[in-house]
């Protein structure tokens, strides 16, 4: 129980938000960015963790959004059990395409454009199969109703996203306590090295690629069901395979709380440009841009890495001390 | 079924749209052979270029054609300046830096576009744009012939500039001995930014050639980055020659699979094949070994 401590702190506190405010403003902020840490969660398993960038991580995302939507709309599945599928096939979809490029043994920069390209073959197939509802998108009816997903409440959607992102973030730190988290970090540390080790490599990269994709087609079955709306340049539009990996790198990539505190940080940013410019469009794009570029030239680590080391530093006086006097007995 | 005749038609205008994805390819290409990144800012650049000769032309008069001469030498500045002094320094020589920081280039010029001229769509008009040639059984509209003949003619010149000149000399031998040609007093960082620009260069050229028969917004450039990266890869990574051929088959491609499955799944006839080289032949179909 120990080691969930942290998390449990963490998400108890969030939890009290909708209790101390009614605020649908600052409501609905706060379920998009833990829409975005969700889904950037996700992506830290096998970026963060596993060193395998993917551009096209809204594959899962939009799979998990329609699944959701068309088995509702289409054949009257109850949203709940819709909304179960719609992980299942995520996952199914990230093992699919994982065991397609690692099997063929696709690093780095090719399997950042793999990823993109089979997340754009979906888009254009969703933009245009009758399934889908095409061009036009899928509308999912209003039924206020418990039992159907749909709650007259913010706070209702608020807490559900927020269980998902503690699950996400307490399955995140059972796999870094387990072997199969030190395969995956070292696969990102050095692959070859792993391999010559005995680690199956292709294995270890397929099930964090199978996880990480249920993870982020979790977001995209919440983001059908409090949106009410599908198509095909939202579910796989490349805004969401961006904003997946913006959050985990600028929060941290492959720490806990990064794609949490990168998501928190990207939306206020966003939030505070929109306010600036009174809602044109870009300008928050704009300054994502930069801040990804700022993160990666100055803080690699991300605000995480930055606080673990001002935290080293407040304690480097005792370190320093305890290691003269090691240095003293020796 | 097709009759000979339109079968023709099909693929000469592949072949046409061919030549100006074949350029795009080229620097990115270009890029890759040297520095080993993949540009993702690549399409990017193209939409500004493309806004460059678009505002060329309403503002100045001058035909894109002839703003080419002037846009390409200012996209070769910001394209070296790009290298310089934010991809280099920021990513610190890691692949995934790189790759990150190539993306948030690619977002900002985007939106920093659509912030500044809106998501309208533009189109220049050109007395000649509908000007069309004979050519055997087939008709072509003249820019695209003006495209297809401007793009061999930068093709050669690179070639020519990589062959002989000094420059061109010690981008080959950085790209085939990094430290070597640093040791020979090659300036590394000089070179790789030269590249880019290069590279950036072709993109701006490419745009020029687009402008009178496409349209233009902030996302005009992202319909070709797919499209750039499958020309790359089926030419193999690095490949001059291999992007030129590749540009004209995927040109060919696009153009067949439209006439056969309808504009919008043509363009999964290019995504696919562009996975399955991917997958299968990732030194791509004219690259040596990896």
């Amino acid at each position: 129980m120990r080691r969930f401590a942290p998390t449990l702190v963490v998400m108890a506190l969030l939890a009290t938000v909708p209790l101390i405010t009614s605020s649908n403003v600052v409501l609905n902020f706060l379920v998009v960015a833990l829409l975005i840490a969700l889904v950037g969660q996700g992506w830290n398993l096998l970026g963060g963790y596993g060193g395998q960038y993917s551009f096209g991580h809204a594959a899962f995302f939009g799979t998990g959004a329609y699944i959701t939507a068309v088995l509702q709309v289409r054949y009257g599945i109850n949203a709940w059990l819709g909304f179960c599928i719609g992980i299942a096939v995520g996952a199914l979809v990230g093992a699919l395409i994982g065991a397609l490029s690692f099997r063929s043994g696709l690093k780095g920069s090719y399997f950042a454009l793999v990823t993109l390209a089979f997340a754009e073959v979906l888009r254009v197939v969703a933009s245009v199969a009758p399934v889908t509802g095409a061009g036009v998108g899928t509308l999912i009816k209003l039924d206020l109703r418990p039992e159907a997903f749909q709650f007259q409440s913010r706070a209702s959607f608020y807490w559900i996203v927020l269980g998902l992102v503690g699950v996400s973030t307490m399955l995140m730190r059972v796999i870094e306590c387990s072997r199969f988290g030190a395969y995956l970090v070292a696969v990102r540390e050095n692959e070859d090295a792993a391999e010559a080790l005995g680690v199956n490599t292709t294995i270890v990269k397929l099930g964090a690629m199978t996880i990480s994709a249920a993870i982020t087609a979790a977001g995209g079955c919440f983001y059908a069901q409090y949106f009410l709306f599908v198509d095909a340049g939202i579910a796989y539009g490349p805004w969401i395979s961006i904003e997946a990996l913006l959050a985990p790198i600028i929060g941290g990539a492959g720490t806990l709380f990064g794609p949490l505190l990168g998501a928190l940080v990207v939306k206020a940013l966003g939030e505070l440009a929109k306010l600036a410019t009174g809602g044109a469009p870009g300008l928050d794009l704009v300054i994502y841009g930069c801040v990804l570029i700022l993160v990666v030239a100055v803080a690699p680590r991300g605000i995480a890495g930055v606080l673990s080391d001002l935290r080293q530093r407040a304690l480097a006086p005792t370190t320093a001390l305890a290691a003269s006097l090691g240095r003293g007995h020796g | 079924m097709l009759s000979p005749a339109i079968l023709f038609a099909a693929v000469l205008n592949g072949l046409m749209t061919g030549a100006v994805y074949a350029l795009v390819g080229l620097g990115l290409t270009l890029i890759y052979g040297v520095l080993h990144i993949i540009n993702f800012a690549h399409g990017a650049l193209l939409t500004a270029a493309m806004f460059a000769a678009f505002f060329a032309h309403r503002l100045l008069g001058l035909d894109p054609c002839v703003a080419a001469i002037f846009i390409a030498p200012l996209f070769f500045l910001f394209g070296y300046g790009l290298q310089r002094f934010i991809i280099g320094p920021a990513a610190h020589g890691d692949d995934r830096n790189i790759l990150l920081v190539t993306l948030g280039l690619a977002v900002i010029i985007e939106n920093a576009l659509l912030y500044a001229f809106g998501a309208d769509t533009r189109t220049i008009n050109l007395p000649y744009a509908f000007d069309v040639v004979e050519v055997g059984p087939a008709f072509v509209a003249l820019p695209r012939i003006v495209a297809f003949i401007a793009v061999f003619a930068v093709a050669l010149g690179l070639w020519l500039m990589m062959r002989w000149s000094d420059t061109g000399k010690s981008i080959r031998a950085v790209a085939r001995e990094k430290l070597g040609a640093e040791l020979a007093g090659i300036e590394v960082a000089h070179v790789y930014a030269v590249t880019f620009g290069l590279g950036t260069a072709c993109v701006a050229i490419a745009a020029c050639l687009l402008t009178p028969s496409y349209y233009v917004n902030p996302h005009a450039g992202n319909a070709f980055v797919l499209i750039a990266f499958t020309i790359v890869v089926l030419g193999g990574m690095g490949s001059v020659a291999g992007a030129l051929i590749g540009g004209l088959f995927v040109g060919v491609v696009e153009s067949l699979s439209g006439y056969y499955l309808g504009e919008s799944l043509g363009q999964i006839g290019i995504f696919v094949m562009f996975i399955l080289v991917l997958l299968f032949r990732p030194r791509g179909l004219f690259g040596g070994p990896a």
